[in-house]
């Protein structure tokens, strides 16, 4: 077995990590459902899309191991990290329930990361603003692509609206982590790097309402609940995931195709 | 610097010459400079040609594909040594193929995108009753077609078909 890699946890690093983990550990839940998905055009349509976010999670998590100094590559830092250096926000590792849920959660991720990738092009770093010139555009598509499926179901049959209905009070709550700001967003923002990620809030919402007025589903209200994610403590899926994941480096170190 | 290099060396003009052969590996109907993967040819005299590549879409599997091809064919036109380089931006735009690349897409059944800013509004939903805009199937020419789904064999395709002629086909979608 391959030692975990210990990481200091440099909060431009941590920053970078936030956004890469989260495409990371969404795109290993989008390809759950290759072979899986209602119809082929669907299947073919998620598993297109865990591709997109794997390759900007290898953009990110390249430039998070040069930022952080410590010589980590994509693949140190994608299968020998633990549990609690993974810094993605909870959403994206809750299982992946059924097609409604998965086309809500990635609305909501999406959104957030349209949104991201916007001002991310700003970044005061070279390198992150191009992985944003090309991230965004396929943002761009992953949220025309959820949001129309959103609509459709909640305008749908009976039983697609009584989907998209429980995934929402599920998952709702688990948006919110998405913008909780801190000393790690605080220090990338000082830095130039990218937003704090409380200032993509508003137009998040906006955006989120302007899908839901379509779709005729209510914003829900607030909750007190905050996942914790961001900040390597995770729910108890996390570990499942890493589990299957890192496996094969843990168990071969260092082999390759 | 690059640009002029181009029209002055030679070894950097065959490069272009050969890299124009070279089919990208998911339509090899196009070549990569047709596609306008291939940003620019440096020739560091005496060292390593450098070919200056863009990928397309950060997940797009045929990236490493096409470096290898890359290079195995400059090292069979005798022009080698080189090396691939990656340059992410600018981002890489449907608009960089060429026309004769647009042409040839079309003559492989896949219709060729339009100008890329088309797609940059926030997002937008088609009123049910209206007719969307239809795509000419590129097999007997008919608007009588309709899109099956936004994403098809490749990320940077989605999946339409012809109603008259029955036909399924596929659209390079603009980004």
């Amino acid at each position: 077995m391959t030692a975990s890699i210990q990481l200091q946890r440099a909060p431009e690093v941590q920053y970078l990590l936030r956004i890469g983990d989260t495409a990371l550990i969404l795109a290993q839940r989008l390809g759950e459902w290759c072979g899986h998905a209602p119809v082929l055009e669907e299947d073919i349509a998620l598993a297109n899309m865990a591709l997109d976010l794997i390759g900007q999670s290898r953009a990110l998590l390249t430039r998070a191991g040069q930022l952080g100094g410590q010589g980590f590559d994509e693949d140190q830092l994608a299968f020998l990290r633990d549990e609690r250096d993974y810094f993605n926000a909870t959403i994206a590792e809750l299982p992946r329930g059924d097609f409604a849920f998965t086309v809500l959660r990635n609305l909501i991720v999406a959104t957030w990361a349209k949104l991201l990738w916007e001002r991310l092009l700003d970044s005061s770093d070279a390198e992150v603003s191009a992985i944003a010139g090309k991230a965004v555009k396929e943002a761009r598509y992953h949220q025309q692509h959820a949001a129309d499926w959103v609509v459709r179901l909640a305008d749908g049959t009976a039983e697609s609206r009584r989907r998209i209905d429980d995934a929402l009070a599920t998952i709702w709550r688990f948006a919110a982590e998405l913008f909780d700001s801190d000393a790690v967003d605080a220090a990338a923002h000082a830095a130039g790097i990218g937003p704090r990620f409380a200032e993509l809030r508003e137009p998040w919402l906006a955006e989120m309402t302007a899908v839901f007025d379509e779709a005729g589903l209510a914003v829900p209200a607030d909750s007190a609940f905050r996942s914790t994610g961001t900040r390597g403590v995770h729910s108890e899926h996390m570990g499942f995931i890493l589990a299957e994941m890192q496996h094969l480096q843990r168990a071969f170190p260092g082999g390759v195709w | 610097m690059s640009l002029v290099e181009a029209t002055t060396s030679p070894r950097v003009s065959s490069a272009w010459q050969v890299l124009a052969t070279v089919l990208d590996p998911e339509v090899p109907a196009v070549s990569v400079c047709d596609l306008g993967i291939v940003r620019d040819v440096i020739d560091h005299h005496g060292d390593a040609l450098e070919i200056v590549l863009t990928p397309t879409y950060s997940g797009c599997p045929a990236t490493e594909v096409i470096e290898h091809d890359v290079l195995a064919a400059i090292a069979a036109a005798g022009l080698g040594p080189a090396r691939v380089s990656l340059r992410r931006a600018p981002a890489w735009t449907t608009d960089w193929i060429s026309a004769e690349g647009k042409r040839k897409l079309l003559a492989y059944g896949i219709v060729p995108p339009g100008p890329a800013t088309a797609t940059e509004v926030p997002i937008r939903f088609i009123p049910r009753a209206a007719k969307t805009v239809a795509l000419p199937c590129p097999r007997c020419g008919s608007h009588h077609t309709e899109r099956l789904a936004a994403f098809g064999s490749t990320a940077c395709k989605a999946t339409w078909r012809c109603l008259d002629c029955r036909e399924p086909f596929e659209h390079f979608k603009p980004i």
